[in-house]
């Protein structure tokens, strides 16, 4: 199962490439003028709470919607124009499996085996048994599919996916109502396809499922993209030094650690009596934990932090919030500006956090 | 990052010539509505009262009835339906075949009066499936699935719009058989010999329903894409179809009744109003319906 080499042609360089794209529905900017570029062979997540415009994205990767403005281009071409050859090299799976309840499994996958225009016969019959054992759906394939459990309807809708073997899968939300181990599994599965060449943009509003998995992040926020790279990129651009959990007995005053050296930003955690020190780098730990304790504080922990997703999107939002993230999508902040001791955000950080627990976004609780 | 707006590309040629007939392809057409019909076969919710509908009106009814005139021999009505024949128009009464009078009686129910049964049944049962076939897709989360796949809007219309017909109109045509078999068994003697079904009865089945029926579910169709929720496209279809019964009774009553060139023409009319329905009701399947965005349209 190899890629066609159409997307890595001449003059499509990118598998999918959004410019400037914007769609209403009704009275709301589903997308507001989204800028994207997903590359060959790379597993890429989108990112961003519910809203964001992750599913409406992946509806104009594959034209099932136009664009109001803009351009969208799928292998190099317009979806709104070439659709039928665009979702011929498209796997979808969507949030809801989208499976038909009343027929048995193999039904299900043979339907879309036809659609898709591999026909029918015992060739398709064997490579439909593959792609269910290949999600260990296999001996579910006789029975119908209303009676699935959530796992398994995720399985087959998985199986369905490959079975014309695409070039480019695109995945909303794939772990949405499954227990952590079946989570996990189908995480591996995704993985698993990329092994084979192939490109995966994957939707999410968890930010755990996104750590490791993802070969390129954007966050997206209300149908726009706040920043986008690899997880290694943005981790640099949104902490250029070091960053320690320090822990004391007593609260920590802010203006005791404004006075020493070395400190760039001061960032309060969740648990009481913690904060978040960004330092000018790691040679600066030992005078820092020095300066401490020489003004009388009892510490408790000292803790390296290496920041997940979940604090780069906090920190995305934050700084996206207090306007350091504009039309440049934080390029500003690679450069270093916009980070000082003086501007710490609490008060956003707090409604995100507050926002995050309403919205169910994992990490929102506890320490990060 | 606010890109600077770039107009949507330019695609309303492309468009314009994706829509005509040629590039639809047949064989989808008939891979979705063959997986539709898989899926009411699979439900015995739908299919049981579809044989109980079928049976009550083309075999309980017209066996009571007939029955009743043939081997009662319910003088009293017998008298009252020889009357009811007079209303008739001339020349179907001369068509009336039969020595005595239970037999004319009972040849005139079972040519003339038991019309309705074609046009019933039919259209009871396609405007049901029908009714749901797009917003049921839409409920679902199965119409992401089609809104993601190469079928073409136009196909995935025409194949549901097979798939709501064809078990309507199967169940009559085999309701059909049986009603023919039960009036030639009870009504033959009387007359003569099988005489079921008559040329007109032919014209009916075979030339003047399937319009109607195409002609209903166009609409209905249109009806499952707009509305937002299964029960609210049964509710319009009901109002739909509930004059479009009347309608068909009446010009299907006029086919049979009428000279024998009046089934064809009007079965040619009907066949011109389905075809404009048919290509209208096309335009109502999009890819954003399939999906339920709120698309303003």
């Amino acid at each position: 199962m190899s890629p066609s080499p159409t997307a890595d042609a001449p003059g499509a360089p990118h598998v999918v490439e959004l410019v400037g794209v914007r769609r209403r529905f009704g009275d709301v900017d589903a997308l507001a003028g989204l800028d994207l570029v997903v590359p060959a062979n790379r597993i890429t997540v989108l990112l961003g709470p519910n809203g964001a415009g992750k599913t409406t994205t992946i509806r104009m990767i594959t034209g099932a919607l136009d664009p109001h403005a803009g351009r969208v281009r799928t292998f190099g071409l317009d979806p709104s124009v070439h659709g039928e050859e665009v979702r011929r090299r498209c796997g979808v799976v969507s949030a809801k499996p989208a499976l038909y309840d009343r027929l048995d499994g193999h039904a299900n996958l043979a339907y879309s085996a036809e659609l898709y225009g591999l026909g029918r016969g015992d060739h398709i019959d064997r490579r439909i048994r593959e792609a269910a054992a290949r999600f260990g759906i296999e001996h579910a394939l006789d029975k119908r599919v209303g009676g699935f459990s959530t796992g398994m309807k995720t399985r087959l809708a998985l199986a369905r996916s490959i079975l014309h073997e695409p070039d480019l899968l695109l995945f909303d939300e794939p772990t949405s109502g499954l227990d952590p181990e079946s989570s996990h599994a189908v995480l591996d599965m995704i993985r698993e396809m990329t092994d084979d060449g192939r490109t995966v943009v994957m939707c999410t509003h968890l930010l755990l499922e996104a750590e490791g998995l993802a070969d390129q992040v954007i966050v997206m926020e209300a149908g726009d993209d706040l920043v986008a790279g690899t997880p290694t990129e943005l981790t640099q651009r949104f902490w250029p030094g070091t960053v320690i959990l320090v822990g004391a007995e007593s609260a920590i005053d802010p203006a005791v650690l404004r006075t020493i050296p070395g400190i760039r930003q001061i960032e309060p955690d969740t648990e009481p009596n913690q904060m978040r020190l960004h330092l000018d780098g790691e040679h600066r730990t030992p005078d820092v934990i020095t300066a401490l304790v020489a003004n009388g504080l009892r510490l408790t922990r000292i803790e390296p932090i290496s920041p997940t997703l979940e604090d780069l999107y906090f920190a995305v939002r934050t700084k996206r919030t207090a306007g350091e993230i504009a039309e440049d999508g934080g390029r500003r902040l690679a450069d270093g500006e916009g980070i000082d001791a003086d501007a710490t955000p609490h008060a956003v950080t707090d409604r995100n956090r507050q926002v995050a627990a309403l919205t169910g976004w994992p990490g929102s609780e506890g320490s990060r | 990052m606010t890109a600077p707006s770039v107009p949507a590309s330019p695609t309303a040629a492309p468009r314009a010539a994706r829509d005509g007939w040629r590039d639809l392809s047949w064989r989808r057409v008939k891979i979705v509505a063959r997986s539709d019909m898989r899926q009411l076969i699979e439900d015995k919710g739908f299919w049981m009262p579809m044989v109980f509908l079928g049976a009550i009106f083309f075999l309980i009814i017209p066996t009571v009835l007939l029955l009743t005139i043939t081997k009662i021999g319910n003088v009293e009505v017998v008298s009252q339906m020889s009357k009811t024949l007079e209303v008739l128009p001339q020349a179907a009464q001369q068509q009336i075949e039969g020595q005595s009078p239970e037999g004319k009686t009972a040849y005139a129910l079972a040519v003339f009066l038991l019309a309705p049964i074609a046009i019933v049944v039919p259209l009871t049962i396609s405007t049901a499936i029908g009714a749901s076939t797009i917003v049921g897709e839409r409920e679902r989360g199965t119409g992401e699935f089609l809104a993601h796949s190469p079928a073409h809007e136009k196909e995935i219309y025409l194949g549901k719009l097979i798939a709501s017909l064809v078990p309507g109109y199967a169940t009559t045509l085999a309701g059909f058989g049986v009603y023919s078999l039960i009036v030639n068994l009870l009504v033959g003697p009387e007359v003569g010999g099988w005489f079921f079904p008559t040329a007109s009865w032919w014209t009916l089945m075979l030339w003047v329903v399937p319009p109607f029926l195409a002609l209903t579910l166009s609409i209905v169709l249109r009806l499952s894409a707009r509305v937002k929720s299964t029960a609210a496209a049964q509710q319009a279809a009901g109002l739909v179809t509930l004059p479009m019964i009347a309608i068909a009774y009446s010009q299907s009553t006029g086919a049979l009744f009428g000279a024998s060139s009046s089934g064809l023409i009007i079965g040619v009319i009907a066949w011109a109003l389905a075809i404009v329905g048919l290509s209208r009701g096309m335009r109502a399947v999009s890819r954003s319906r399939l999906l339920g965005v709120n698309d303003g349209v």
